[in-house]
């Protein structure tokens, strides 16, 4: 895992092929296992709903944002507010998949996005599209550390 | 599957993404507490730009503020970094799950 410039990305390498490694993150009855555990819905489109189901979790609905089989699979998810709201950079985050066949399978990178910009206001939004905004995430420990200690100090 | 979806702090992300107050957080951790106008000496903002930051922030429950005389004076809150960083790595650690659930159902035939 890491944590940088407002991203979390995670990877991993799977010894199958790229069209096997498709099919189970774009289909709903394989989505609903290994990623919800309750089902999924998804009409595999730009545009197109998702919905993933957890049995102890309320179910998470979101927008797919961008299909090119084999190789990129992306969608929006609601975190704040209505659930079942449209998806929009104040609601949701982005997460993108990127498949790349290698030798010995299949590398997957998932990318998530946008915790930033979560219910920020119009004027707050525009501010940050202008930011080049820095790795704040990866320096919040440190900080978080250093703020503990000189708050003990005193 | 609990936490198979982290909850953000969606006031403290966004009062975290703005560069400034990024920097304004971190200056003000170093100093363990400061004014409108010592930070405003410490940064290259002026100290109206400081004052609106420093508000964004309090609302999201990053630094406390306390008045002494004429003085406000703000000090870092650790506690709501901590669960902001917790949060984060949680987020992070789901992703970590879910992949490894990927791996082995790909690899099962």
């Amino acid at each position: 895992m890491a944590v940088q410039n407002n991203r979390i990305e995670s990877e991993v390498l799977i010894a199958a092929p790229v069209e096997r490694v498709w099919e189970l993150i774009t289909r709903a009855e394989h989505l609903g296992r290994w990623f919800g555990d309750a089902g999924a819905e998804i009409d595999l489109r730009p545009g197109g709903a998702i919905s993933l189901r957890w049995h102890d979790h309320a179910t998470v609905h979101g927008r797919v944002e961008a299909v090119a089989p084999p190789r990129r699979f992306a969608y929006r998810w609601v975190l704040t507010g209505d659930p079942e709201a449209e998806p929009t950079p104040a609601n949701s985050t982005l997460t993108e998949f990127t498949l790349a066949a290698e030798p010995d399978g299949t590398r997957v990178t998932v990318v998530e996005s946008g915790f930033d910009r979560l219910n920020a206001d119009a004027a707050e939004r525009a501010a940050l599209l202008d930011s080049h905004t820095s790795g704040w995430v990866t320096e919040l420990d440190h900080l978080a550390d250093h703020a503990a200690g000189v708050a003990a100090g005193r | 599957m609990s936490a198979a979806v982290a909850d953000p702090e969606p006031a403290v992300f966004a009062a975290l993404g703005d560069p400034t107050r990024w920097r304004l957080l971190g200056t003000l951790a170093q100093q363990g507490e400061g004014t409108a106008t010592t930070l405003a000496a410490l940064l290259p903002v002026s100290r109206p730009a400081v004052i609106k930051h420093l508000g964004v922030l309090d609302r999201a429950g990053l630094v406390t503020r306390h008045r002494t005389g004429r003085e406000v004076r703000y000090r870092v809150e650790p506690a709501r970094l901590e669960a902001t960083a917790r949060q984060i790595a949680a987020v992070a650690t789901a992703w970590d799950r879910r992949l490894a659930a990927l791996k082995a159902l790909a690899e099962q035939q």
